[in-house]
């Protein structure tokens, strides 16, 4: 074990730094990270043993007690819930013999939970092993542990016939289905990988490429919306002796998958975008920092990353430019949300906790290890490539005056088709749940947990940075679905999970909402806890980043939307409850002593 | 007018902020021409006998009785005061908070080191004794509580303003050194 | 000092170098703004909130952000007063916080900020979380109980190969700040008594010493936090 230990220390040159990569390598080598290789690594790095242990710990997919020769993660995002995880639950909970949060006594078999996975189109899925098993069904349950035991290998576990599009690539055969509904621009086939970086860079200059950029008003596509052009002309003004391009894969907001399509159907677009974007800031390093739920894409983005060095996409003197000189490599995650959020993206790409940073400064002049960074969208990079082949001004005829272009959104939960469709800005939610196929809506959460959760009076309103923001994430509720119970406490048990606790405000709050959200659920409810709830949420916008700032969105913007759910669950009789159960509470003292309760006395 | 009445308790507390009212010194001599005293450990009325303006709890709750107790002041007092720390978040008693209840019993009657001539570990089962709460809960989150003096005890300084201010309706003053959660 | 610049706090004009952060700018001027992680001459990392203030109508943390030409900052008023407030009885009700029973009683800071706000009951229900204590090291003991998770040890305590003898483990409100085992056997008097010292509430204390200054007579029993910042 020493000796793999320290080949995989050895690979990244043990540079700490390079941390999450040597942690990866050592949690899929062994199924977890042992004391022994928490001390060489320690030892090795010149760093105390605790501080690799903060890393370990931070992040869900990494462990120091062992997971199992197979570690099945199960998706527990509310859509996961409507389309049966409790069965698939308890499925795997029969079959495997033990409950979600452990391992079997042989080693065999970990059952965990996991947030939101990027399938909500095709749910209930889970991850084993890496691979992705999606659409899963008590039968299908039954049959992939029965394998397991049988010994069979990871391949053979998945026997469905592989999903459509790349996703049958001979290295990715991933199960995934990509569900494109609707093309526009990025998702559509008449692009040529290369023409940009080819034909048109060696005619125009750096300055302007960002001319065009800020000419066609695009805007992040990750959901904060800062103007692309600006931030590129921030960085390349920025003195450093390196500038780095970054681009964000790590889309966790539940609810969001376009960027798993983008990357399975045209990821040549995203990196030449990143490679166009190197060229506009004078950058010449490219990271790809990938969520590890898509780690089953490794093998195949490779593969596109090789192909695209050897036609002179990638590499030095691209397109014969002199000095044009960009690569790119691939950086996982490890499980956390908040990585989502640059500037602790920057962190766990440097081989740390995923924390945010404070600002300023900001990674336009700070960024990876303190070198000028731009961190954009996998989706704006792709879109980026367009831009530049037709132009600033072509652009601007798509979408609307403050929002161009298009968008591609994930839509899930009640419709006929959920999928991802590629839509000009502007488009209003009424038109959208037609266009899904999506009747008897209750409700649709735009934007993810951390968005807008709005009702039917607010369908007309449009999508746009302007009016409905969103990175993508549109979930459908439709009548028969209870909001506060099966919705807005899930959401909340997310932003739980998912705080990465540095700070006071979104370390606490959330769990504290929650309470009190299950204390209304429980019939136990009065007026003052809805102005209580409506109070407290403020806190949170003390918080660091936008994870804490938006902790408390699922309560908050379903107070203010759907009211009437609160005040029909609270007590109308009573002013003061604070939820005491005196018979529920003396239940367990009573048991063990031995006696009947009994209230009748003095 | 006649005078405003007082009542106060010791639930899960140790008499130490019943304590701190005696520590009011020479003013109780006033106090007694201001307030008339009802069911209180001060003059050892048992039960409520008329309704009460003011009811002073110290103490948390950690069984059925303080509960019962409790409820009987906020249905007879007009004006709740939680008195000290144990009366506003549990105190010393919530210690034992988080830890279960069958170990909490079993140092108390059969494990622990003082226990000596309990030889058949007998847990205290009798109908007429307290239950136990699960938990120790601080005052609020069992009743309404309308004003919180905190300190371990209270000073009594601050006790004697805070029933002044409440008595005489004159805005209660705060001198730094008078709030102290030790 | 080069480069003066000036800027507003609450009203009342200011002055300091450029650059420098706005907690520190304000002390320079006299205006106390509170904190339970921020120490001078450590890197900021604003992760208490406390010291949290109002500008372009924005909340910043002055801890981590540098004062700039002409800034107006709002720290006084009743919202970031509330919002201070509200932090303090959070950090209050997440932990378990027995004044009466603690040897940093009346040295405590975040008691401090409580006595500084006239918090007489946190407004959320206590949590009463189940937190273990680590008393397995020579010369501490870390009480999980009373730690507010500011990082002060974090980035303070490092041997003399720059290791940290603390660190964070896991997130959210599972997190927690432990003592590496094999460092803590290396710890020497000094450096556990500059670990307490820097501990803001009663979560680090040196073993076999307690109670040294008795209670009454005690940092913050007569002098609200932040009086020795005022001129």
């Amino acid at each position: 074990m020493e000796n793999i230990v320290k080949q995989i220390i050895d690979k990244y040159g043990s540079d700490s730094n390079r941390l999450m990569d040597i942690l990866i390598d050592i949690q899929e080598e062994f199924g977890y990270i042992s004391r022994k290789a928490i001390e060489l690594m320690a030892l090795t790095l010149g760093i105390s043993q605790v501080d690799v242990e903060q890393v370990i710990t931070f992040y869900h997919f990494l462990s120091v007690k062992p997971r199992g020769k197979y570690a099945i993660y199960l998706n527990n995002s509310v859509v996961s819930y409507m389309f049966g995880r409790q069965a698939i639950k308890e499925a795997f909970e029969k079959e495997v013999g033990t409950t979600f949060g452990k391992v079997t006594d042989d080693g065999l078999i970990g059952l965990f939970d996991t947030a939101c996975i990027g399938m909500n189109d095709q749910e209930p899925a889970a991850i084993i092993n890496n691979k992705v098993f999606t659409r899963l069904t008590p039968y299908r349950v039954r049959e992939i542990v029965r394998h397991m035991r049988e010994g069979r290998e990871l391949e053979e576990l998945s026997n469905e016939s592989y999903g459509d599009g790349k996703n049958q690539h001979p290295e990715l055969k991933a199960m995934v289905s990509s569900n494109i509904r609707r093309k526009g621009m990025i998702l559509s086939d008449d692009y040529k990988t290369g023409k940009v970086v080819q034909s048109i860079l060696p005619e125009m200059s750096p300055e302007a490429v960002i001319a065009e950029i800020k000419h066609s008003h695009i805007r992040g596509r990750g959901g904060a919306g800062f103007p692309t052009g600006f931030k590129w002309e921030f960085c390349r003004r920025a003195k450093g002796e390196k500038h780095y391009v970054v681009c964000n894969a790590d889309e966790g907001e539940p609810g969001t998958f376009k960027d798993r399509v983008i990357l399975t159907e045209k990821p040549e677009l995203v990196f030449e975008g990143m490679a166009v974007a190197g060229y506009a800031i004078g950058g010449e390093e490219g990271i790809l920092y990938l969520r590890y739920e898509y780690r089953y894409m490794k093998d195949y983005l490779e593969s596109v990353l090789d192909k695209m060095r050897e036609q002179n996409f990638l590499g030095s003197k691209i397109g014969e430019i002199e000095g044009f000189d960009f690569d790119i490599r691939i950086q996982f995650g490890a499980g956390a949300y908040v990585c989502g959020e640059e500037s602790a993206l920057l962190e766990s790409l440097e081989g740390k906790r995923g924390e945010p940073r404070d600002k300023p400064p900001f990674p336009v002049e700070k960024g990876y290890l303190n070198f000028p960074t731009i961190i954009n969208n996998v989706e704006t990079f792709a879109t980026a490539v367009r831009i530049i082949e037709k132009g600033g001004e072509w652009f601007t005829q798509f979408g609307t005056e403050d929002s161009t272009g298009t968008k591609i959104l994930s839509i899930s939960g009640d419709c006929m088709f959920p999928g991802v469709y590629e839509v000009n800005w502007g488009f209003n939610v009424e038109d959208m749940l037609d266009m899904v196929g999506a009747y008897d809506v209750q409700a649709v959460q735009v934007g993810g947990p951390s968005g807008t959760l709005i009702a039917k009076d607010e369908f007309h309103r449009t999508l746009g940075y302007s009016d409905l923001s969103t990175g993508g994430s549109m979930i459908i509720f439709g009548k028969q679905r209870n909001l506060l119970k099966e919705v807005v406490l899930n959401f909340m048990e997310f932003f739980i999970d998912e705080s990465c606790g540095s700070c006071s405000t979104c370390r606490n709050m959330p769990q504290v909402m929650h309470n009190k959200l299950l204390k209304i659920i429980n019939g136990k409810g009065v007026k003052k806890d809805l102005t209580d709830l409506k109070e407290w949420g403020k806190i949170l916008l003390a918080s660091r980043c936008g994870l804490g700032q938006t902790a408390g969105n699922p309560i908050i913007s379903s107070l203010k939307n759907f009211h009437h759910l609160y005040e029909d669950l609270i007590q109308k009789d009573k002013e003061f409850d604070e939820g005491f159960d005196l018979t529920a509470s003396v239940k367990e003292s009573c048991k063990f002593v031995g006696r009947v309760p009994n209230f009748n006395h003095h | 007018m006649s005078k405003p009445i007082l009542a106060t308790t010791s639930l899960a507390g140790c008499f130490g902020c019943h304590m701190s009212i005696l520590d009011i010194d020479e003013r109780i001599l006033t106090l007694i021409e201001l307030v008339e005293f009802n069911k209180s450990p001060v003059d050892d009325i048992k039960t409520f006998t008329k309704p009460v303006d003011i009811g002073i709890i110290e103490g948390g709750c950690c069984n059925s009785e303080n509960v019962e107790v409790l409820r009987s002041f906020r249905k007879n007092c007009k004006i709740l005061i939680s008195l000290g720390e144990c009366a506003i978040m549990g105190g010393l008693p919530a210690l034992r908070n988080g830890i279960p209840i069958e170990e909490c019993l079993h140092e108390a009657y059969i494990g622990g080191p003082t226990v000596q001539l309990n030889t058949d570990h007998i847990l205290p089962n009798d109908d007429e004794l307290p239950m136990l709460l699960d938990r120790v809960y601080p005052c609020h989150e069992i009743v309404k509580i309308d004003y919180f003096l905190p300190g371990c005890p209270p000073r009594a300084d601050l006790i004697w303003d805070a029933l002044v201010a409440l008595i005489t309706g004159d805005p209660l003053k705060l001198p730094y050194e008078v709030v102290k959660f030790d | 000092m080069s480069n003066l610049i000036k800027f507003k706090i609450d009203g009342v004009e200011c002055m300091a170098e450029a650059g420098t952060y706005i907690i520190e700018a304000a002390k320079k001027n006299g205006v106390y703004i509170p904190t339970l992680c921020n120490m001078p001459n450590l890197k900021p990392k604003g992760s208490c909130r406390i010291c949290t203030v109002k500008i372009n109508g924005r909340l910043m943390t002055s801890c981590t952000t540098p004062v700039a030409d002409g800034m107006e900052i709002e720290s006084t008023s009743a919202e970031i007063s509330e919002l201070r407030k509200s932090i303090i009885e959070l950090l209050f009700v997440s932990g378990n916080h027995f004044c009466p029973s603690c040897e940093k009683s009346g040295n405590c800071e975040l008691q401090a900020l409580g006595y500084l706000y006239q918090m007489m009951v946190p407004r959320f229900p206590f949590d009463f979380p189940v937190k273990g204590i680590d008393a397995s090291s020579p010369k501490i003991i870390k009480d999980q109980n009373r730690c507010i998770l500011c990082k002060r040890c974090i980035k303070s305590i490092k041997d003399a190969e720059d290791r940290s003898f603390f660190a964070f483990r896991g997130r959210g409100n599972h997190l927690e700040v432990v003592l590496d085992a094999e460092l803590a056997s290396t710890m020497t008097d000094a450096q556990a008594e500059e670990a307490m010292r820097n501990c803001p509430v009663g979560s680090i204390i040196v073993k076999e010493k307690g109670f040294a200054i008795p209670i009454g007579k005690r940092k913050f029993d007569h002098n609200p936090i932040g009086s020795n910042v005022k001129v």
